[in-house]
């Protein structure tokens, strides 16, 4: 299972973090986030957490992480490295289609 | 060779969990590889034509529905079928995450996906304003300003259940009266704050980072925060066409007993040409039962 990550510990969970921090934003009321979420969870399992740590956000449970990052529609799936946002995906993928853009992305940066 | 299932549903809505029901009390092996369990009637808050449940949530439906299948013995695996071959007289099946499973007979039932307008920066606007899943996205709205694009039924309930939400809701839809079923018409009436704009399609989505306004084709523009498409839907074919099933005007063409014209693959929901395309869980479920008795039948009389 993909560690959560809340609004008391985003900035050092993902903000200062010194690598690349994938973090899905879901719901639990929201089917395509439920079916993004074997997908996640997979992306977590496949890469190192050196090289990209993966985590989930619940938006019903943190109301601020998601209005900062202007989220308004589930699933959102920011890339961030040094505090930044260098990509934003929205809704379902399938697992490779998801992995080869995450890495694409982890290459240009 | 691993386990051989008599019988895989490909999609896990209404028509693939009643296939799985009837089937699995058939004494079938049966295995369901879907997505989202529930389907397209999770995008829905509120159900209110089902029988015996007369107003419940569809997430809610969908999970029953899985539950119910599992009770009588159904395997339902979360899983995207991305391709099926033939092997030794039965089906190989291969998910996007490399997992492989063999069946005996298949029932494609992996139903429709939201149409889009098809208009530029639609795209890039999916989670900055625009949404096809007024449950899922509406709370982001709170005391804003949205459109919801459609006449239909789903129109009318992403109208309702974002009214309780938004400050104010636009339907904005192509004809001069709404398609919707009276029950939500009358719903509709009694809200102050949904107001319906007739004879208009919107042709522009403009913004920054978010979407600000929509222009529309009678000349008007309405600025919003946020729009909801509900326009139908188009039938998920792409299997059926790899395997050579044969369509009829994109949906799957099928005969009363749900058949294909391929040997031991039924379609049942609403990829379908059956149920006169009703599209509704109630019609969906009732192909699923029928395809499953079919297969039974055809599965005890090689036996």
């Amino acid at each position: 299972m993909t560690k959560k990550v809340t609004d008391q510990n985003f900035k050092e969970e993902v903000l200062e973090a010194e690598n690349y921090v994938l973090v899905d934003f879901w719901a639990g009321w929201c089917s395509p986030c439920k079916m993004l979420g074997p997908v996640i969870d997979k992306m977590a399992e496949e890469y190192d957490e050196e090289d990209l740590k993966v985590r989930k956000m619940n938006v019903d449970e943190n109301e601020k992480t998601p209005a900062q990052y202007n989220v308004s529609g589930i699933p959102t799936i920011l890339l961030f490295k040094d505090g930044e946002v260098v990509h934003k995906m929205v809704g379902f993928k399938p697992f490779k289609e998801f992995k080869a853009e995450v890495d694409k992305k982890l290459k240009e940066n | 060779m691993s386990k051989v299932y008599d019988l895989t549903v490909i999609g896990s809505g209404p028509a693939g969990l009643s296939a799985a029901i009837y089937a699995s009390r058939y004494n079938l092996k049966t295995l369901v590889l879907g997505m989202n369990q529930g389907g397209t009637i999770t995008d829905a808050h509120k159900v209110c034509n089902y029988p015996g449940l007369p107003e419940i949530s569809g997430p809610v439906l969908g999970e029953k529905m899985k539950e119910h299948a599992e009770k009588y013995g159904a395997e339902v695996k979360m899983g995207l079928v991305e391709d099926i071959e033939k092997e030794e007289g039965n089906f190989s099946l291969v998910t996007n995450l490399d997992e492989k499973y063999f069946s005996k007979k298949i029932i494609l039932a992996t139903g429709t996906k939201r149409r889009k307008l098809g208009l530029d920066g639609e795209d890039e606007f999916m989670g900055s304003g625009v949404s096809y899943c007024a449950t899922c996205d509406g709370k982001f709205f709170e005391d804003k300003i949205v459109g919801v694009v459609g006449g239909a039924n789903s129109a009318a309930t992403a109208a309702l259940y974002l009214a309780d939400i938004a400050e104010k809701v636009y339907i904005i839809y192509r004809r001069d009266k709404l398609r919707a079923v009276d029950a939500w018409k009358k719903e509709i009436d009694k809200k102050d704050n949904i107001e319906l704009i007739f004879n208009a399609n919107v042709v522009d989505l403009l913004g920054g980072d978010s979407l600000e306004q929509v222009k529309l084709d009678n000349g008007e523009s309405i600025d919003l925060q946020g729009l909801f498409i509900e326009i139908g839907s188009v039938p998920k074919t792409d299997l059926a066409k790899d395997l050579g099933v044969k369509l009829k005007n994109e949906y799957i063409d099928v005969d009363s007993k749900q058949r294909t014209n391929l040997d031991s693959i039924w379609a049942a929901g609403d990829i379908t040409t059956n149920s006169n395309k009703f599209k509704q869980a109630i019609t969906a479920s009732a192909e699923g039962a029928i395809a499953a008795n079919d297969i039974h039948k055809k599965i005890k009389s090689s036996n």
